[in-house]
């Protein structure tokens, strides 16, 4: 599904330059869970945002889904997150003054659905996070665990092909962390392929494969033997 | 792009956050307010100023005989002379481009002695001589019966036209006047018509109280002979009165021997000349009042782009956001575009809208006491709307333009990371 090639990207901040990523080799299959692992500054996040095609890298090839992303225009990039991938972020971004069933349709009226069909697909992602009787609140009228299932909803709501989650769980509670992973993990066992960014240990095993970043390279890459959300809930 | 969607998406953006929305539609809605005000206003003091020429018809002058002020041909100076009705023909004949000249001849005059009597009813009027053509140069509206006509002219007949400020002082109320007669310096007149001036509220004393009758029968009556007081000159639409003028002087200081370097001898009044200068005032008036107007309109679409590129700042994460769920530049681009224009019409509208009940108020408060001095009637042209409209979707465009277009210029990446 993700094939990267010798990736390298740096920062310039003035006369410095700061190489964040260098030269990354890693691939990701159809229907797996997989987490990235990192101290801050490792690079994790740069990774992550370079595969969800927010940001560009210096060098090196990415393929998704056997297209080869590169020097592509903002449009297209456009069109290829809206189809292909679902982002989920530490800090939710929902819009604020959207409500929940509002915020799930959005990727879909980008995609140029009609109301109805939207409305009613929205709905359908909210009902599996289990936050159907929440559509008409506002994201300030929740949880921060349920900001974050609407956040994941919203993510499904154009089926990608992959999701990529920044920290999804960096803002919450160990409980709801948990919770947050178990929905996670329900969605991978559909076979939907999944990037989690996390520096926690106990979230990282519950994915199918760790891979660690340490200054920009990758040190360490091996499957582990997932933890299932669900025993601590 | 004008789908439901997209209204839906904007008026929540727009409705999320009023307090902004509303300050920055008072900057334009000020703006054109002050603008179509301030024409008003302009128009209003033209159309006051403009009121006292009257309908009479703007192409013309009016000339009359004074003392001569040199000797010539053995005439002396100081001398006075009468224009005869021959000069009339003449000038009709020698000059071109002339529509029409009236020979005139007046008897009484402004607030003067009680001239005409009609049974124990007496009263004060203008009495005045003419052709028929007086009254295309003069508009009135012709109430009963019907004006001079040529018939007259050349049968003398003894008929006059009143006026309705006449037929108040020497007629009851609902008495018949047609075909009754009114003695006019011990002559008895038959009363063949009744007029008003058009456009005229009926308070303009000095045009009711007037009395026409047949120029050939006032100078029989009142023994002008050929003579003629003044004449009325209008000269066809092409060509300013101001031109053709000194045509007519020369004739008439040729006819009358009068030295053709004496300038006092032949009074005139241009009314062209007149109107024209005022109205180049006006123009000038309402040049200022555009000027002002769009400096005005101006610093409201400054307020507008200002406000723009705060909105778009705030939300520069939210522009992230979509663009990580797939808008495309020009998603996010023509929304911005369509928020600022939507602002700018509606502000602009309501502006207009205000203005123009303002207008109206000022016209009912107009109306209702009356004549006042220089001021009459403030409105704008509907073309005026239009082109403030047009500059308020020109300027809305213009105004959302280099938010929009920084809005997308920024990586997805790095509008995300602004908290």
């Amino acid at each position: 599904m993700i094939q990267i090639k010798d990736l390298h990207k740096s920062y310039h901040m003035g006369s410095n330059s700061l190489h964040v990523l260098k030269g990354i080799n890693f691939d990701v299959k159809e229907g797996e869970l997989v987490s990235i692992m990192g101290s801050s500054g490792s690079g994790k996040s740069t990774l992550l945002n370079i595969l969800g095609m927010l940001d560009e890298a210096d060098t090196g090839n990415y393929t998704l889904d056997n297209v080869p992303i590169k020097g592509l225009n903002e449009k297209i990039a456009a069109k290829y997150r809206n189809e292909f991938l679902g982002f989920v972020f530490q800090s939710f971004n929902l819009i604020n003054y959207k409500s929940a069933l509002d915020n799930v349709s959005m990727p879909l009226y980008y995609k140029g659905i009609k109301r109805k069909e939207r409305t009613d697909r929205a709905m359908h992602y909210l009902e599996k996070v289990g936050l159907a009787d929440w559509s008409h609140h506002l994201p300030s009228e929740l949880s921060g665990g349920q900001k974050q299932r609407v956040a994941i909803a919203r993510a499904l709501a154009s089926d990608p092909k992959v999701l990529l989650a920044d920290e999804p769980t960096g803002a919450l509670d160990t409980k709801t962390s948990y919770e947050v992973m178990e929905l996670i993990q329900g969605i991978n066992d559909e076979g939907k392929t999944i990037l989690v960014v996390t520096h926690e240990h106990d979230i990282a095993q519950m994915t199918k494969r760790i891979v660690n970043l340490k200054d920009g390279i990758i040190i360490d890459d091996s499957k582990v033997e997932q933890v299932r959300a669900s025993q601590y809930v | 792009m004008f789908k439901k969607d997209r209204w839906d998406e904007i008026l929540e953006a727009l409705s999320a956050n009023k307090l902004r929305t509303a300050m920055t539609a008072f900057g334009v809605g000020w703006g054109i307010f002050i603008l179509v005000i301030l024409l008003a206003l302009t128009n209003g003091l033209r159309n006051g100023v403009l009121k006292d020429f009257g309908d009479f018809a703007t192409n013309s002058m009016f000339m009359w005989t004074q003392g001569t002020s040199k000797p010539y041909k053995g005439l002396p100076k100081g001398r006075y002379f009468n224009y005869k009705i021959d000069d009339v023909a003449a000038i009709k004949s020698q000059v071109p481009n002339l529509k029409y000249v009236s020979p005139r001849n007046q008897l009484g005059g402004f607030r003067g002695n009680n001239n005409v009597v009609r049974g124990t009813k007496t009263g004060a009027f203008e009495i005045y001589g003419d052709y028929p053509e007086y009254i295309k140069q003069q508009p009135m509206d012709i109430l009963q019966g019907r004006f001079i006509s040529y018939s007259d002219i050349n049968a003398k007949r003894k008929i006059c036209v009143i006026g309705s400020g006449v037929v108040k002082g020497l007629y009851d109320k609902d008495e018949k006047t047609l075909g009754t007669y009114i003695k006019i310096n011990g002559v008895n007149f038959l009363v063949v018509g009744t007029f008003k001036m058009s456009n005229s509220q009926g308070n303009n004393e000095e045009e009711a109280n007037t009395v026409y009758m047949p120029f050939t029968t006032f100078g029989q009556a009142f023994n002008r002979g050929e003579s003629v007081g003044w004449m009325a000159i209008t000269a066809v639409d092409e060509v300013p009165i101001t031109t053709v003028k000194q045509q007519i002087f020369d004739l008439m200081k040729s006819r009358h021997k009068v030295h053709p370097d004496d300038v006092r001898a032949i009074g005139h009044f241009d009314l062209a000349e007149e109107f024209g200068r005022i109205n180049g005032l006006f123009t000038i008036l309402t040049f200022v009042g555009y000027f002002v107007g769009i400096l005005v309109l101006m610093s409201g679409i400054i307020g507008i782009n200002n406000i723009m590129l705060i909105v778009v700042k705030e939300r520069t994460k939210e522009i992230g956001i979509r663009r990580a769920l797939g808008a495309t530049p020009w998603m996010v681009k023509g929304q911005i575009l369509q928020e600022s224009l939507i602002l700018t019409i509606l502000s602009g509208m309501v502006g207009v809208s205000f203005a123009a009940i303002i207008i109206w108020i000022l016209n009912a408060i107009l109306d209702s006491v009356g004549e006042v001095e220089n001021f009459a009637n403030p409105s704008v042209d509907i073309s005026v709307i239009l082109t403030a409209l047009i500059i308020l979707v020109v300027s809305g465009l213009l105004a959302g333009l280099i938010p929009a277009n920084g809005a997308t210029k920024m990586k997805p990446v790095d509008a995300l990371r602004v908290e």
